[in-house]
């Protein structure tokens, strides 16, 4: 009796949230699932039968190649970044004194728990044709002219690395507290360089840290809304902000749904795919 | 280890100054004189904060945020604290698969979620009420709630429990006298974190939210969409420190660097 409530525990402990996660979670999706394979009438705006157009018109039409690569694209960049940024201000970070580096580390993070909208505005305000950092080039002489950089690719990468690069610094600083600092003092009285202390012995171990950092970024700037729609402007469209047109704009449901599932997939395999990987090279360094 | 050199310096500073540069930027513009976008370099001025009290729109969609944050952090809490107990306490079939749908929406792009609310709650008939809105931000920040509850469980002993249990206490007393003390730091700072994640949350509630259920940043970013002006960098100074006050508070009752780097 006593054994039977034990084995029930776990799962009615779990049954409130597991309810709400049915019911708000796996109907809504598989709701979209199925809208995506329906039809819709463009004249009637009515939506009946099953078909396959959507996925046909996602897959198929230049406009949405378009999208779906300048949004690859905007997240290999941002990743890319990433990486380049993250990692050695993560190792910057772990070799600092005791009150610093708490201090810094709250510093660079912090901003992950400010509204994307706020920081997204500062970029807009840094970026502007008449922005801050146009007029400073300007006041400086360093620029002849204004710098385009509101509603262009590389101003989005920029904004979007500002909101994922946390998510990396966050990463590799994890990956790096397992570095065992005897080793490198080691590798130190043994004669090594610097140089060859950080490739042979720092970088083989925070390898799964970037890798890891790189799947949460470039998840991040693939499905970014608010920092592309502000920063890149209703011409720079982004599969977050098509799929939002689709939806709120021209009301065509099924394909802004069949958009949104295409996302999920891809979102999904690259995660997935590249997890595998990152398990099967690194898993004697995974915790 | 051995101490920067004059390089690492050097990237540091200038990867702080990118880091705070928009904020310090949008708090900066927030304290213009002017009518324009145009940065102070004379005199500050408050009077754009003074004209946040003269838009209603800010102040409704701000009171609507807070309580919409404080119930939804609530409620995805009391959901949250049970599911962790399993979760930590017990070793049960199917316990993989419970972690994993727990933890999906911090995986699943919030756009989806999004497209996936607006179809779901236009098919029952809830568009735009409260309640719909409350169960989409439960769901998105129950991850974060989880998260912090399952790292205090996991860091105790459960040698402590299985003590008070032979020295005679009930399941309740054990609830009450042990684990609860355990967990109110994970609770608490949990519940902070939630909250702030229901506050700041834009992507998906931009579907779900209807000019009657107005979020903030919803607010913020369709009034960006149509201009930018300094009175929506004062808002969002408002913002800015509202999160820093949080953030101040999390910090004493849990650590701040704990929740950001996730480690219990």
């Amino acid at each position: 009796m006593a054994d039977a409530t034990r084995r029930r525990a776990p799962y009615l402990l779990s049954l409130p949230a597991l309810l709400i996660f049915a019911a708000l979670l796996l109907v809504p999706l598989a709701m979209i699932v199925g809208l995506s394979f329906q039809a819709y009438d463009l004249n009637t705006g009515r939506i009946e039968g099953l078909t396959l157009g959507n996925y046909a018109d996602t897959l198929g039409d230049s406009y949405y190649h378009g999208i779906f690569l300048r949004t690859l694209g905007i997240a290999l960049a941002t990743t890319l970044v990433c990486i380049l940024i993250g990692a050695p201000e993560a190792y910057f970070l772990s070799r600092m004194k005791a009150p610093w580096r708490s201090i810094f580390l709250i510093v660079t993070l912090s901003p992950l728990l400010i509204s994307v909208v706020v920081r997204t505005l500062g970029w807009a305000l840094l970026f502007g044709r008449n922005g801050v950092i146009n007029q400073v080039l300007a006041a400086l002489g360093l620029a002849s002219g204004p710098i385009p950089m509101l509603y262009t690719v590389h101003g989005v990468i920029i904004a979007l690395v500002h909101v994922a690069v946390p998510f990396m610094v966050i990463s590799v600083w994890a990956s790096l507290q397992r570095l065992d600092p005897r080793v490198i003092r080691a590798a130190q009285s043994l004669g090594a360089s610097e140089f060859t202390i950080f490739r042979r012995i720092v970088l083989p171990q925070v390898a799964p840290g970037i890798l890891s950092g790189s799947l949460i970024v470039f998840a991040l700037a693939a499905s970014a809304f608010a920092t592309p729609a502000i920063i890149g402007g209703r011409q720079l469209k982004v599969v977050a902000t098509a799929t939002y047109d689709e939806f709120l704009g021209t009301l065509n449901w099924p394909l802004g749904a069949a958009v949104a599932v295409v996302l999920l997939i891809v979102n999904a395999t690259i995660m997935l795919t590249y997890n595998r990987i990152v398990e099967r090279r690194y898993s004697r360094f995974a915790q | 280890m051995s101490r920067n050199g004059p390089f690492a310096v050097l990237f540091h500073s200038l990867f702080v100054a990118f880091m705070l540069a928009p904020l310090a930027v949008v708090m900066w513009m927030s304290l213009t004189p002017s009518n324009l976008l145009s940065l102070p370099t004379t005199e500050l001025s408050l009077r754009w904060f003074r004209a946040i009290l003269g838009h209603s729109q800010f102040l409704e969609a701000f009171w609507f945020s807070i309580l919409l944050g404080v119930i939804a952090a609530t409620i995805a809490m009391l959901l949250a604290v049970p599911a962790a107990l399993a979760l930590a306490r017990h070793r049960f079939p199917g316990r993989d698969a419970f972690v994993a749908l727990f933890l999906s929406p911090l995986i699943i792009p919030h756009v989806v979620l999004g497209v996936a609310f607006l179809r779901f709650f236009t098919q029952i008939g809830t568009t735009g009420s409260f309640i719909g809105l409350l169960g989409s931000h439960v769901l998105v920040i129950f991850p974060y709630g989880l998260r912090l509850v399952l790292a205090a469980l996991t860091t105790s002993d459960p040698a402590i429990e299985r003590a008070a249990i032979s020295l005679g206490a009930s399941q309740w007393t054990v609830f009450r006298r042990v684990l609860l003390p355990l967990m109110i730091p994970g609770v608490a700072g949990g519940w902070m974190i939630s909250f702030i994640q229901s506050f700041d949350e834009v992507t998906m509630t931009v579907f779900v939210a209807t000019p009657s259920s107005m979020t903030l940043p919803v607010r913020m970013y369709h009034y960006i969409e149509e201009s930018i002006d300094p009175l929506v960098a004062s808002v969002s100074t408002v913002v800015i420190l509202l999160t820093f006050l949080l953030m101040a508070i999390v910090d004493r009752i849990y650590g701040l660097d704990r929740i950001l780097v996730g480690k219990g």
